[in-house]
């Protein structure tokens, strides 16, 4: 099944900082107490924002002058822990098109790419870049998978998406079950010669 | 050519190389839970897609079951809806499901081994980063997102890229009150966090070998902790032995055919890996983490870092966790009080667990200010523990015994910490509001640990206490 082609997301940006942020943060497990993703949303990084309100401060997803960000950017490790896929479908329903990060969790990476979330790796020089570019609120950013690039400010520099994922989003076969159904006799080929499918009997 | 565990199995399962590059690879189990599986089967119902293979698919209810008034309708309303639709789900598609009736519900990471599911040589896959514990039997065993879990359900099989292989030696005897948690913790803390990722790790040596199934689960059940999406361990006469007369393990000659060809999945002894770690068992201590990622860990009798001694790298991340968790640089870690004890979780709530931590509690009590709670991993765990009288034991000590499942290891259900307790815990995560609170704060330990910690109503040595108990 074809979904829609991703090849550039574009617009302002969100910076998110920190390291090893887990998706119990993202998302905390509270909230996944639903049997549909519908709304999960509103509680993306809920006890975070919390906590900085408390303190009197703003966690940037409570920024007004970020509301219409559609870049985020993140530090290293980004997504850890639980394979939760409310968290990323909580960041992309929030608005988010694309994260960029120094580097990725792998499950949530993967949970990313499978719903058209595209995650790009960048040199932690040129995240600092970004994240100075990103402090003027309207700031146009543009990451741009078909020349794995992230620009901004008029600087422009290099994004490393796992290709398996660039590739399925630039040309719109991110939607994964069709193509695993496409060749189910494949499936089954493989199945029977597998020992234990037949329970070691014969 | 030799061969890694890891490449045998992939390329037994490897159905075929997709547009992207990916490789198509066929699944031999498919574990379901009904957290991360509801969204998958609506999204099968609205493209009118069956599940291809209701019978190498089987269900469980585990993280949102209350541990106490299990009975139905369950109290709380969305544990209810919750569970309904898992029954739902699993009738209109004909998916074994081990409900509560069943006397064989649990954590789905301790029912699969204790059922004889996860065999050697299987690809395992589960809606649940925990799913790396089927590991231990030598199976390549991993987590996926809802969108996969809808994948798996319409095709038995998966889009991913092959990863690397990295060899972890343990060597040595464990001392005294030292456990399969503490080398996982210690293997944590020496990598980090993120050093797994894009590899499996394949843990071996001879301290690894001599371990019980029920500790490799443990060692398995925490790679994701250290980023690594997949760990295992090669099958032996001790997996083996663990899989005879289980109810969905082959049986008779079926058996010994099963034997023959899992003993052929080990790596290869001359087999390559990208890359190798060792770690020398006998200087390892209880070790307990004092942050808020497991990797942040110090020995029982050590001292909390100081950020001022710290790498520019390290620095932020020790100041956020040491705020956090109200904790000075450099205090001791042992005399910290405690307030809530927990025992359960999939990565240490099987039998040889609760028999340990059982050790230290009995003939104790636990400490006045301390809430200390007992969740076998299974029903059939709980069955055992209370066949042996460790119920008993916990009880008299004035631990709660509980009923099977997730429990406060994530607070989906009615256990949880509340505003800033602090939890010695025996389960994986120690990430900020993990346990339920926002501002609750976790210390991860072995359950001979959280046991002394209750009685003590402090972090202390276990290895003091044990040798108070066979002075005495």
């Amino acid at each position: 099944m074809s979904a829609r082609v991703i090849r550039r997301v574009a617009g302002p940006a969100l910076v998110l900082p920190g390291d090893d942020i887990d998706t119990d943060r993202i998302m905390p497990a509270r909230f996944l107490r639903a049997i549909t993703f519908d709304g999960i949303e509103a509680h993306l990084f809920e006890d975070d924002r919390r906590s900085a309100a408390a303190r009197g401060g703003t966690h940037p997803f409570d920024d007004p002058a970020r509301r219409d960000a559609r870049v985020l950017i993140v530090g290293s490790n980004f997504g850890c822990g639980s394979s939760r896929e409310h968290a990323p479908q909580a960041i992309a329903r929030w608005g988010i098109g694309a994260v960029v990060g120094e580097s990725f969790a792998e499950i949530f990476a993967g949970n990313a790419a499978a719903i058209g979330l595209p995650c790009a790796s960048v040199a932690q020089g040129d995240l600092e870049a970004l994240r100075r570019a990103a402090a003027a609120p309207g700031a146009e950013f543009v990451v741009d998978l078909v020349e794995r690039t992230v620009s901004a400010a008029g600087r422009t520099v290099r994004a490393a998406i796992p290709e398996a994922a660039r590739e399925a989003l630039i040309s719109g076969q991110w939607d994964a079950t069709g193509m695993l159904l496409d060749r189910y006799e494949d499936v089954e080929r493989v199945a029977a010669a597998l020992p234990y499918a037949r329970n070691f009997n014969g | 050519m030799p061969e890694t565990l890891f490449q045998k199995v992939w390329n037994r399962h490897a159905v075929r190389v997709l547009p992207n590059g990916q490789t198509q690879i066929y699944v031999g189990l498919h574990l379901v839970h009904e957290v991360t599986s509801p969204q998958a089967f609506a999204e099968l119902r609205a493209r009118g897609w069956r599940v291809r293979a209701p019978e190498r698919t089987f269900a469980t209810v585990d993280h949102i079951v209350p541990t106490r008034g299990q009975a139905r309708p369950f109290a709380d309303a969305m544990a209810e809806t919750m569970a309904e639709a898992l029954e739902r789900n699993c009738r209109e598609h004909g998916i074994p499901l081990f409900d509560l009736a069943s006397g064989a519900q649990g954590i789905v990471h301790v029912i699969g081994p204790e059922l004889g599911l996860t065999q050697p040589g299987m690809t395992i896959v589960c809606g649940d980063s925990h799913t790396s514990t089927h590991g231990a039997f030598g199976a390549l065993a991993f987590g996926i997102g809802t969108t996969q879990v809808r994948d798996v359900l319409a095709s038995q099989s998966i889009a991913m890229s092959p990863l690397k292989v990295r060899r972890i030696d343990v060597e040595g005897r464990l001392p005294a009150g030292v456990y399969a948690k503490d080398v996982i913790l210690s293997i944590i803390g020496r990598l980090g966090i993120k050093a797994g990722a894009g590899f499996a790790y394949e843990y071996g040596g001879d301290t690894i070998a001599r371990m019980s199934m029920d500790e490799r689960m443990t060692i398995c059940n925490m790679s994701i902790e250290g980023g690594a999406r997949i760990g295992y361990v090669n099958p032996d006469e001790t997996t083996i032995e663990y899989l005879r007369g289980r109810k969905f393990a082959p049986a008779g000659a079926a058996f010994e055919r099963a034997r023959a060809w899992w003993r052929s999945l080990a790596s290869d002894p001359s087999a390559t890996y990208d890359d190798r770690v060792a770690l020398d068992a006998r200087g390892i201590a209880p070790t307990v983490t004092w942050g808020i990622n497991p990797g942040q860990v110090v020995p029982v009798d050590a001292r909390l870092p100081d950020p001022r001694g710290a790498s520019a790298a390290d620095r932020g991340g020790i100041e956020e966790a040491l705020e956090f968790m109200g904790f000075q640089p450099g205090q001791a870690m042992a005399g910290t009080r405690i307030d809530v004890a927990f025992l359960g979780s999939c990565t240490n709530a099987r039998l040889s667990d609760l028999r340990e931590a059982a050790k230290v509690a009995a003939g104790r009590r636990v400490a006045r200010h301390v809430r200390a709670l007992v969740v076998p991993g299974s029903q059939a765990v709980a069955a055992a523990a209370e066949r042996e009288g460790l119920d008993a034991i916990f009880r008299d000590a004035g631990f709660e015994w509980r009923g099977a499942g997730c429990s406060m290891c994530l607070a989906m259900n009615t256990d949880r910490l509340e505003g800033r307790e602090l939890c010695a815990s025996s389960s994986n995560r120690n990430f900020k509001g993990r346990q339920g609170s926002p501002t609750g704060r976790t210390l991860l330990m072995s359950p001979a640990m959280v046991a002394a910690a209750a009685i003590a109503g402090e972090v202390v040595d276990v290895r003091a206490m044990l040798a108070q108990a066979a002075g005495s």
